[in-house]
């Protein structure tokens, strides 16, 4: 479609120019309908595995709702083309409206990192306090067993063996 | 009969010693546990010096995994019977008769204390009210069975509700998906109605954006859970 309006030669100034735009008006027109069935089907992939995820306990619900809000936009945004390019229009996406996809998917992407960055951080401190505990419970643990010193030196004449 | 009240807490270290008087006065067979959920106050101190045994928690795990916890406690010492009430006093120790008389009788596995089905209102957020309506008219569907309060945590449980808890508690907010698992698990539930009273000392962890969240969350994991092969509970040797 593009190669139409390049291929034939400018008559005047002004007329290539309203040929430009005219090219430039079919490109922006709309998201190609296969376009459109991949990503949706992508999307759908998406939201699919996630549901299976959460199923089978492998993922919680609360780390999962980023994923599934994910994949549901997308779904949406691919499969409802007219909404696409009312979108693309709007943010002043010119030739190309399904690079709209591009953008909302790399935004949640970025968002879903972040959370996660949080998540990883919480564990980490998490993770410190557990090791602490624990090791101070074991240090309790094994001075409370162990003999005292004192009662130690005066058992020691007694042979353990005859215990 | 050996039995237990779980109290959860997060930084009630105003309310939690009345909560604990209460619960003995009540009943002096009645042994108190108390967890508090990474309490940064004085939560603990409070609550052993009123004569409960304490379980502290390292950290926050937020209500399911706190409440869990007293489910595990209660399932591993052997208790026979468990009630649950929430550690900031809003439920009435002189209401439990009404949720323990029908685990005592047999005739239900655990008991719930709603605030709706009784006479007098209980006072809360419109948006609130709708919330809980939707939710329970959705658990009610997939029960086959009236509920009207789906996220009340004054409960009553025998021990075969306690093992299936301790085994497997639901985390971020769980009564709503504990109902679910009750009925999926073929254990009976009940409903009674009690009232309940507003909180003295600070302020519920409910915000508006939270409860968002919860909606959101809960249906979720309310649908989900359709779909889920349900965990075999714990069971006595």
């Amino acid at each position: 479609m593009s190669g139409v309006g390049s291929t034939e030669p400018p008559k005047s100034e002004g007329s290539g120019l309203a040929a430009a735009v005219a090219g430039i008006s079919l490109l922006a027109s709309g998201t190609p309908l296969k376009v459109s069935i991949a990503a949706t089907l992508a999307s759908l992939v998406l939201v699919l595995v996630v549901f299976e995820l959460i199923r089978s306990r492998r993922l919680q619900e609360r780390y999962a709702l980023l994923w599934l809000l994910t994949g549901i936009v997308l779904v949406v945004l691919s499969a409802w083309r007219g909404g696409l390019n009312t979108i693309a229009g709007w943010l002043g996406v010119r030739g190309y409206p399904p690079a709209v996809l591009f953008a909302v998917g790399l935004l949640f992407v970025i968002v879903v990192l972040l959370h996660y960055a949080t998540v990883i951080s919480r564990l980490a401190d998490q993770n410190v306090i557990l090791a602490q505990r624990l090791a101070l419970l074991e240090t309790r643990l094994n001075e409370g067993l162990a003999p005292e010193p004192a009662a130690v030196a005066s058992e020691a004449p007694a042979s353990p063996a005859t215990r | 009969m050996r039995r237990i009240a779980i109290v959860p807490a997060y930084n009630e270290a105003l309310n939690i010693g009345r909560v604990v008087d209460e619960l003995r006065a009540f009943d002096a067979g009645l042994d108190v546990v108390v967890i508090s959920d990474g309490s940064s106050d004085r939560t603990v101190e409070v609550a052993a010096a009123h004569g409960a045994h304490v379980i502290r928690l390292p950290f926050n795990l937020g209500i399911g995994g706190a409440v869990q916890t007293g489910f595990r406690y209660a399932w591993e010492n052997g208790y026979e019977l468990a009630v649950r009430c929430d550690g900031d006093g809003q439920h009435d120790p002189a209401e439990l008769p009404k949720v323990l008389e029908p685990v005592l009788a047999g005739e239900a596995d655990i008991c719930v204390g709603s605030r709706f089905t009784g006479a007098d209102g209980y006072r809360s957020s419109m948006t609130r009210r709708i919330g809980i309506r939707l939710l329970a008219l959705v658990v009610s569907a997939i029960a086959h069975q009236r509920v009207t309060d789906t996220t009340s945590g004054f409960q009553a449980l025998n021990r075969r509700a306690l093992g299936l808890f301790a085994g497997d508690y639901p985390h971020d907010y769980p009564e709503v998906e504990g109902m679910v698992m009750t009925i999926r698990h073929r254990l009976r539930l009940c409903e009674v109605p009690v009232s309940m009273r507003e909180r003295e000392h600070g302020r519920s962890s409910i915000t508006a954006l939270r409860s968002i969240y919860y909606m959101v969350k809960v249906f979720t994991a309310l649908f989900v859970g359709l779909f889920r092969r349900p965990v075999p509970p714990l069971e006595d040797a």
